[in-house]
Order: structure tokens, then C-alpha cells, then sequence
């Protein structure tokens, strides 16, 4: 599967796919996406330029354990959900707020960062199972292990 | 009053459990004189009691508590009335004197400060047990004492006598734990009250319950574990591997009193019935002569004081399931008694040991003139155990003798009992009280000196007050005895003994247990040879039993476990797999809930029909595919085919979804199979492919039968329709998908997000853990 094709492209289609991603992640809670979608996108992305430049360059690419990634994203959702002890609602209320960033009214809320943090245990965990099966078994060359 | 304010019963009971947090750092500054501060937790508690007495010997009961979680009925509460008070009192005064024991005991000792961490525990579980008013607190203590028992009989955990005996406590008060648990539940489902003091008065409706046997055998399941009745009693010697403070509080004074204490407090609600005035005294008397002819086999100290203390228990069970108020006030009286003789001897049994070097009767002699004042104590004690006039043990005796010799033949059968029990504890108070320090001195491991202050304090006062409660007895009866038997009997009652003697059949009952219990003492030997024989007649005790038990369960769970996990992964497949076809199949075809036909649907698109067809073909390519890589991309094509369908019936987000899933699982599988390193093509003999074929038809019929019946049924908009409304309005989201996962469930998708990244973290370790042993 190492082809000169595919190598040659894989960045570009890696790159495109996950700005989709985020893209879906975003628009996810008016139009089709989501968090779970999305996630789903960027780890495909990650799995295409695993397959042709190898895991180790995945793992250089991300920076972070994989894992590590998961554990963040759980992390946000969690933390987004105890938000709301802050407003004195029950666990999980959504709340929003209408900052003014350069003219444009942007809706933001803790479901919106439940939903981010759902992407990233998605991405961390399809991820880290798609590397280290990846990984030679015998070799273990740049295996994502020393990150996080 | 002050003791009425809640906040301070609360700390009150509290106050053990702190000083279990600060022991070890107070003895590792200051070494065993923290002893002496730790014991002010217990010592304040009790001054805390004792402020009740005025209002609880008044006949008042003191409640009190918080709410927990209001909407399930769950409280933190406490009822305090003179059962729950006497034994407060006892927990926490005969804990103080523990505490500053111990320091003595286990000077130097290198967990000295672990050791009382321990017992404060269990200190602050007991207390908490006795004054619990709601059912879950009175479990949740249960089993903390029981837990604080095991950590207490393993303590000295390097030695493998001390961890059996420790697990088997663990094991046989836990079972009777839950049964405990099960107890209650019935209770709590026949009368909907889960407050001990509102079921007190619902008595009447429990007993008429069809539900009223169960729940008295598995309270008594849970009280009998605790209280070592027969034939559980096997773990309560065993425990006297413990360092001695543990066996003289725990396993005599207090813990194996819980079942007594279970016993009395549900008297008023499950006593009156032939089962319980069959039970009760059938196994408590049982245990009283078992108990103690065990006893007078014995030649360490602590062991004898131990099956004593079981066939003490026994007479307690016997007297409080007897059916009448007067055994209940002999019941009362005795366990007052028994505490603090016990308690006394027990320390004595440790000071002895402290000041030779051994517990083994015949080692020990003339040691009067070495530790006078631990002599007093042993002496005095053993005058109440035996029950001599003036002493708290007689009042008790008498009110038993009281009680029992009623001249029905029941009565005979227990009044019996009641008097070879005596007689055999009289004797052995009088070989663990005198004989040591009586006669020739005797050649013992270290030079016979009396123990420092902090070992005969505790046995003094103990030993003492079990006097001073005899002759100014009608003090304890107002205060401590009158009260308690109300709260049993549920009735106000006023206990009138006195310690001088009267004469009537009771006094002479009592003067044949002195002259049988000093006739067993003097010839000791005799009488110890004569028990063994008996009882080796018997054949192999439930220790025994309780170990072919333990050891069968491990074969038997090894066994199965050999059976349904071999290891091998298609054996599991399988085995799901027809697990999920059973499930899917069977109810439809047994309940006759087959769907109808479906009808082929009218105006059909092409587009739509096309790529049913190209599903179709995708499952046919992966049955004629020559090779494995090609049978999972062929997967992928029905996967996909799937995934625009879909998207045709307006299902976007759902559609989406498949797309990845179904990219991801090809990927993955792939990287699997490559790993696997299986051969290329896919070779099954006949009868292989045959049943791997029929299962798989049966799954997908399975399904497919249940999706179609589903959709039969008349389909209810109500969600639907709540969804799209409030969608926007309240969750600012037109995605009614998304808004779904992510606001109106968010808390399942929080649940499931932890579910992939647990997943995640398995498989990971899986592949780390192959490629380990691949590596090895």
C-alpha cells in the first residue's frame, strides 16, 4: 500500500479531512455533524497518512499520546457538564453566552465544548487502536508511546 | 440539654472515627504515651452518653439526624433509647480502657499507632450500629464492623494462622451480612417503613406477613454469623489470634454482641412467634453447652475465655428468644455482667502474658505475690463471672434462674442447660481468675512482674465496677437495666434484683451451679479429659467443614471456569452469536409474535432499489471472495450501500456516521488480519462452514424478523414530536440529532464517550500485551 501515490497525496487529503472535521464538529449542532462525526473524520485522516508514511510520523504529527488526546477530551466533557454547578442548574444544563468578536455575534456554550471534547476521545481513542495496530509487532520503530 | 443538642451527638459519634485518622501521627511523635490522648475521643463520647441517662432513664428516647438523599427516604439518623444508650456507654467506656491498654500492650510495637487506628474504627462502626435508626446506616455499620474485625484479626498479618482466622471472620460475618441485607429488604417490603423505630410498631403486621419466616431466618442469619451461634461459631476462637485488646473488646465485650443487639432490638417486632421461641433457644442453648464444654477443654487462657465468651453468647440468644419479660431482664443483666467481667478477665489473660511470657494454665502458678493488683482484678472478676452474691454476675444468675424455672417442661429442658453452662464458666473463671495465681510459682519464659499501670487499669475499674454495680444495684437499674429491658419488651418495665441473697428456687439453683462450677474446679484435669473425649466423638467441627467448603468452592469455580472460558476466540464468537440468534428467535416463535409480510413498497425509486441490489452483491462478494483482504473490503461495499440508503430515506447525520464507521472497521479489521499473520485465503472443512452458516442465517433472520416486527407496530410521535418542538426553543440547536447527544442526553453520551476511551485503553493494552509475549 506504500505507494508513491498515495504518499505523495496523503498530506494533502490528511490536511483537507481534518479541517472537514472540524468543520462538521462546528456546524454539527444545526446542520448534520457533530462531535462523534467528526471525530470519526479526523481519526480516518490520521489512519489514510499513517498507512503511508507510518505510525511513527502520525505520532510526530500530533505531538501528544493518543490516549492522552482521549483523556483531555473526557476531561472537557466532564468539566462542561460541572459548569452548570457554577450557575446553581443541574449537571449537564447547557449554557450559553453572546460574546461580540469583531462585529459578528457568536453563539458560545458548554455544549458546544461537550461536543469538542466528545471529538477528541473519539479521535484519541480510534487513534491510538489504529496505530498501535499499525505498529510492527517485532519492530516497534517510532511507536507512539513517548508522548503525552 | 446539652447532650439533646443534635451537632454534638453527631461529633459524639464521629469522634472515634477522627481519632482513627490522627492515632498513627500521634504515635509516631510520641510513641505509646499517645495512647493516653487518644483515649480522650472514646473518654468524651462517653461523657457525651452519660449526659442521656437523666432523660432516657425517664422513659424519653432521644432521635435525632440529618436527611441524605430526602427523594429515595434515605436519612443519617440515630435513635437512642436504653438499649441503643447501655450499649453506647459500653462501647465507648470499655473502649476507653481498651485504647489505653493497648498503648501498654503493644508498647514499642512497630504499628502501634496502626493497631489503634484499628480499633477506633471499629469503635466508631459499633457506635454508629447501636444508635442507627434507619436500615441503611444500621448495614453500612454492620459491615464496617465486620471489616474492622478482619483488619483487627489479621493485624499480626505475617502469620498465616492470623490471615485464615481473619478471612474466615471476614467470610462468615460477611455472608451473614447479607443476609442480613436480605433481612431487611423484606422488612422494609412488608411494612414500607425503613426506621427501626417506626418498625417497632409494626409488629403485629409483620407477623401476620407470609413473609414474616424469610425474614426472621435471614435476620437471624446475619445475627447468629455476627453473635458465633451455632454452628457458626467456629470463627470466634479463631479470632483470638488477634493481639489480646482486640479479643477482650471485640470478641467479647462489644462486636459479638451485635447479634445480641439485633436480637433485642427486634424482639418487639419479630419475637411473640413459636418459630422465634423455638429457634432462639434451641440454638442459643446449643451454643451454651457446647460452648461451654469446649471451654473446659482448653488450657491457654484466652481460648477458654473465648469459647466462654461463645457460650455466653449462646445463654443470651437462649434468654432473649425465651418468651418472657423476666429472661429478657436476665438477658439484659447478663450482658451488662458479662461485659465487664469479660472484658476484665480477657485484659488479665493479656497482663499474665505480658508478666510470664505464656497463657498455658498449667505453666502458670503462685503469681499472687508477683502481680497483686492484676490478681485482684482476675479475682474479682471471676466472682462475677461465676456469680457470687454481691457481684453483678449474681443478679444475673438469679434473674436467669428467675426466669427459666417455671416447671413447664420446655422450661426444665432450658433451665438445665442453663445450669451445666454456668457451672463449666464458673469453673473456668475460677482457672483463669485464681489458679494462676495461686499454689507453687512455676518456672515461666520471663521472671513473674506486675504489669505497668496501662495493663491493670482497665481489668481494675472493670473488674471493680462489676461489684460496685452488684451492691448499689438499684442504681443500675434505674439508670442502665430498667430502661434497656423497656426498650426490648417494649414496655415499661422496672427490674427490682438485688445482689444479697433471698431464699427461693432460683438461690438454690445458684448454690448448685457454685458447688458444681468448685466440684468441675477442683478436679480440673478430670473434667478436661472427659469433655475432650466427648467431644471427639463428635467427629471433625465446622472449622473443618468450613475449610473442605472453601476448598471445594475453588476446585468448583476453577472447574467452571475451565469450561466456559477456554481461550479460544472463536469458541466465544460462537458462543455469542448463538446467544444472540436464541434470544432474537425464540420469544418470536414461542409467543407467536411472527410479522406479517411485507408488501413490496409502491413507487420504489430506482436509485433506491439499486443500491439494495448493490448490498446485496457486497455480501455475495464476500462469500466468493478468494482471499480474507478481499472478503473485508467486499464488507465495506454492503457497509457503504447501507450508508447511502440512509441517506435517500433522510437520515443524514445517521448515513454520515456509517460512512466512518464503515471506512474505519475495514481499516482496522485489516490491520488485524495482517497482524494475525493468518494464512491468505479462509479454509473451513464442510461441517465447519455448515454450522458457521446456519448461525449466521439464524442471526440475520433474527434480526431482521425483529426490525420488521417493530416497524409494525403503530409508531408513537410523542418524542418526535417534543424533540422537534423544544429542539430549538430551549436548546438553541436545529440539529435535533446532535442536540439530542449532545444537551437533552448528555449525560449518557458522558457515559459512553468513557466507554470508548475504556475501550480504547483495553485494546491497546491487548496489542501491547501480544506484542510483549511475541517479543519473549
Amino acid at each position: 500500500m506504500n505507494t508513491l501515490i498515495l504518499r505523495t497525496v496523503a498530506p494533502v487529503i490528511t490536511a483537507l479531512m481534518l479541517l472537514f472535521s472540524v468543520f462538521v464538529l462546528l456546524r454539527g449542532h444545526n446542520e448534520p455533524g457533530g462531535g462523534f462525526i467528526g471525530g470519526l473524520i479526523a481519526a480516518s485522516a490520521l489512519a489514510i497518512f499513517g498507512i503511508a508514511h507510518g505510525p511513527g510520523a502520525v505520532q510526530r504529527a500530533i505531538r501528544f499520546h493518543p490516549m492522552a488526546i482521549a483523556g483531555a477530551g473526557l476531561a472537557l466533557a466532564a468539566v462542561s457538564g460541572l459548569v452548570s454547578i457554577a450557575a446553581g442548574v443541574p449537571f449537564m444544563s447547557g449554557l450559553w453566552i453572546y460574546p461580540d468578536i469583531l462585529g459578528t455575534e457568536v453563539p458560545l456554550s458548554t455544549v458546544i465544548s461537550f461536543d469538542i471534547g466528545v471529538y477528541l476521545v473519539v479521535v484519541g481513542s480510534v487513534t491510538a487502536i489504529a496505530l498501535a495496530l499499525e505498529t510492527e509487532p517485532d519492530g516497534g520503530a517510532g511507536e507512539g508511546e513517548g508522548g503525552g | 440539654m446539652a447532650a439533646a443538642a443534635p451537632a454534638w451527638t453527631f461529633i459524639a459519634l464521629f469522634l472515634p472515627f477522627l481519632a482513627a485518622i490522627l492515632a498513627p501521627f500521634l504515635v509516631s511523635r510520641l510513641g505509646d504515651k499517645a495512647a493516653w490522648i487518644v483515649a480522650l475521643a472514646p473518654a468524651l463520647s462517653f461523657l457525651h452518653f452519660c449526659g442521656f441517662l437523666p432523660e432516657i432513664s425517664a422513659g424519653e428516647v432521644a432521635t435525632g439526624g440529618y436527611a441524605w438523599v430526602p427523594s429515595l427516604n434515605l436519612s443519617f439518623s440515630w435513635f437512642i433509647d436504653g438499649l441503643s444508650l447501655t450499649f453506647a456507654l459500653l462501647i465507648t467506656g470499655i473502649g476507653t480502657l481498651i485504647v489505653i491498654y493497648s498503648g501498654g500492650y503493644l508498647k514499642g510495637h512497630r504499628h502501634l499507632g496502626r493497631f489503634l487506628s484499628f480499633i477506633l474504627l471499629f469503635m466508631g462502626a459499633m457506635l454508629g450500629l447501636v444508635v442507627s435508626d434507619s436500615f441503611l446506616m444500621l448495614f453500612v455499620y454492620w459491615e464496617l464492623t465486620s471489616i474492622a474485625s478482619f483488619l483487627l484479626i489479621g493485624f499480626d498479618h505475617e502469620r498465616e494462622a492470623a490471615r485464615r482466622a481473619a478471612l474466615q471472620a471476614l467470610l462468615v460475618t460477611g455472608a451473614g451480612g447479607l443476609s442480613l441485607l436480605a433481612g431487611l429488604v423484606f422488612l422494609w417490603n412488608v411494612t414500607g417503613v425503613t426506621q427501626l423505630s417506626l418498625l417497632v410498631h409494626l409488629g403485629d403486621a409483620l407477623r401476620m406477613s407470609p413473609f414474616y419466616l424469610p425474614a426472621l431466618f435471614l435476620v437471624l442469619g446475619g445475627a447468629f454469623t455476627k453473635s458465633a451461634q451455632f454452628p457458626f461459631h467456629f470463627w470466634l476462637p479463631n479470632a483470638m489470634e488477634a493481639p489480646t485488646p482486640v479479643s477482650a473488646y471485640l470478641h467479647s465485650a462489644t462486636m459479638v454482641k451485635a447479634g445480641v443487639y439485633l436480637l433485642m432490638r427486634l424482639n418487639p417486632v419479630l419475637g411473640g412467634t413459636p418459630a422465634w421461641e423455638i429457634l432462639l433457644p434451641f440454638f442459643g442453648g446449643v451454643t451454651l453447652v457446647a460452648g461451654a464444654l469446649i471451654g473446659i477443654r482448653q488450657t491457654d487462657l484466652k481460648l477458654m475465655l473465648a469459647y466462654t465468651t461463645m457460650a455466653s453468647l449462646g445463654l443470651l440468644t437462649m434468654l432473649t428468644g425465651f418468651g418472657s419479660p423476666h429472661a429478657i431482664e436476665a438477658a439484659v443483666l447478663y450482658l451488662v455482667a458479662h461485659s465487664l467481667f469479660k472484658g476484665a478477665l480477657f485484659m488479665v489473660a493479656g497482663a499474665v502474658d505480658h508478666g510470664t511470657g505464656t497463657r498455658e494454665l498449667p505453666l502458670l502458678g503462685g503469681l499472687r505475690r508477683a502481680m497483686p493488683i492484676t490478681f485482684a482484678a482476675a479475682f474479682l472478676a471471676a466472682c462475677s463471672m461465676g456469680g457470687l452474691p454481691l457481684f453483678a454476675g449474681f443478679l444475673a444468675k438469679e434473674e436467669i434462674y428467675a426466669a427459666l424455672a417455671t416447671g413447664n417442661p420446655r422450661a426444665v429442658f432450658f433451665t438445665a442447660a442453663a445450669l451445666v453452662g454456668n457451672a463449666l464458666m464458673f469453673a473456668v473463671a475460677l482457672a483463669v481468675g485464681l489458679k494462676p495465681f495461686v499454689g507453687e510459682g512455676k518456672q515461666t519464659p520471663l521472671t513473674p512482674h506486675e504489669a505497668p499501670a496501662a495493663l491493670w487499669l482497665g481489668p481494675v475499674i472493670l473488674a471493680a465496677l462489676g461489684l460496685v454495680f452488684g451492691i448499689f444495684s438499684p442504681l443500675l437499674h434505674a439508670y442502665l437495666t430498667s430502661p434497656m429491658a423497656s426498650a426490648v419488651i417494649d414496655e415499661p418495665t422496672v427490674i427490682t434484683i438485688g445482689a444479697m441473697p433471698h431464699l427461693g428456687l432460683p438461690f438454690g439453683l445458684s448454690l448448685l451451679t457454685v458447688a458444681l462450677g468448685i466440684l468441675v474446679y477442683l478436679g480440673f484435669d478430670r473434667a478436661r479429659a472427659l469433655a475432650a473425649q466427648m467431644l471427639e466423638g463428635l467427629g471433625p467441627g465446622p472449622d473443618r467443614w468450613f475449610d473442605y467448603f472453601i476448598s471445594g468452592l475453588v476446585r468448583f469455580s476453577a472447574g467452571l471456569v475451565r469450561i466456559i472460558q477456554p481461550g479460544r476466540l472463536e469458541i466465544y464468537i460462537t458462543a455469542t452469536f448463538i446467544a444472540v440468534a436464541v434470544t432474537l428467535l425464540v420469544p418470536l416463535f414461542l409467543f407467536d409474535e411472527l410479522p406479517g409480510m411485507p408488501s413490496w413498497p409502491a413507487g420504489a425509486l430506482v436509485q433506491e432499489i439499486a443500491f439494495f441490489v448493490i448490498a446485496a452483491l457486497g455480501i455475495v462478494a464476500v462469500l466468493r471472495a478468494a482471499d480474507r483482504l478481499t472478503a473485508i473490503v467486499s464488507l465495506g461495499i454492503q457497509g457503504f450501500a447501507v450508508a447511502v440508503i440512509f441517506l435517500l430515506f433522510g437520515a443524514p447525520d445517521l448515513s454520515f456516521t456509517q460512512f466512518m464507521v464503515e471506512t474505519l472497521s475495514v481499516v482496522i479489521l485489516t490491520l488485524v488480519m495482517t497482524r494475525l499473520r493468518l494464512s491468505v485465503s479462509d479454509h473451513r472443512p464442510p461441517g465447519q462452514i455448515l454450522l458457521d452458516g446456519t448461525i449466521a442465517i439464524a442471526c440475520g433472520l433474527g434480526f431482521a424478523l425483529m426490525l420488521l416486527k417493530a416497524v409494525g407496530t403503530p409508531f408513537d410521535p410523542f418524542m418526535t414530536d417534543f424533540f422537534n418542538t423544544y429542539s430549538k426553543a430551549i436548546a438553541h440547536g436545529a440539529n435535533v440529532v446532535n442536540v439530542i447527544i449532545v444537551d437533552f442526553r448528555g449525560t449518557d453520551t458522558l457515559g459512553e464517550i468513557a466507554v470508548v476511551m475504556v475501550t480504547g485503553l483495553a485494546v491497546l493494552a491487548l496489542i501491547k500485551l501480544r506484542a510483549g509475549r511475541g517479543a519473549s
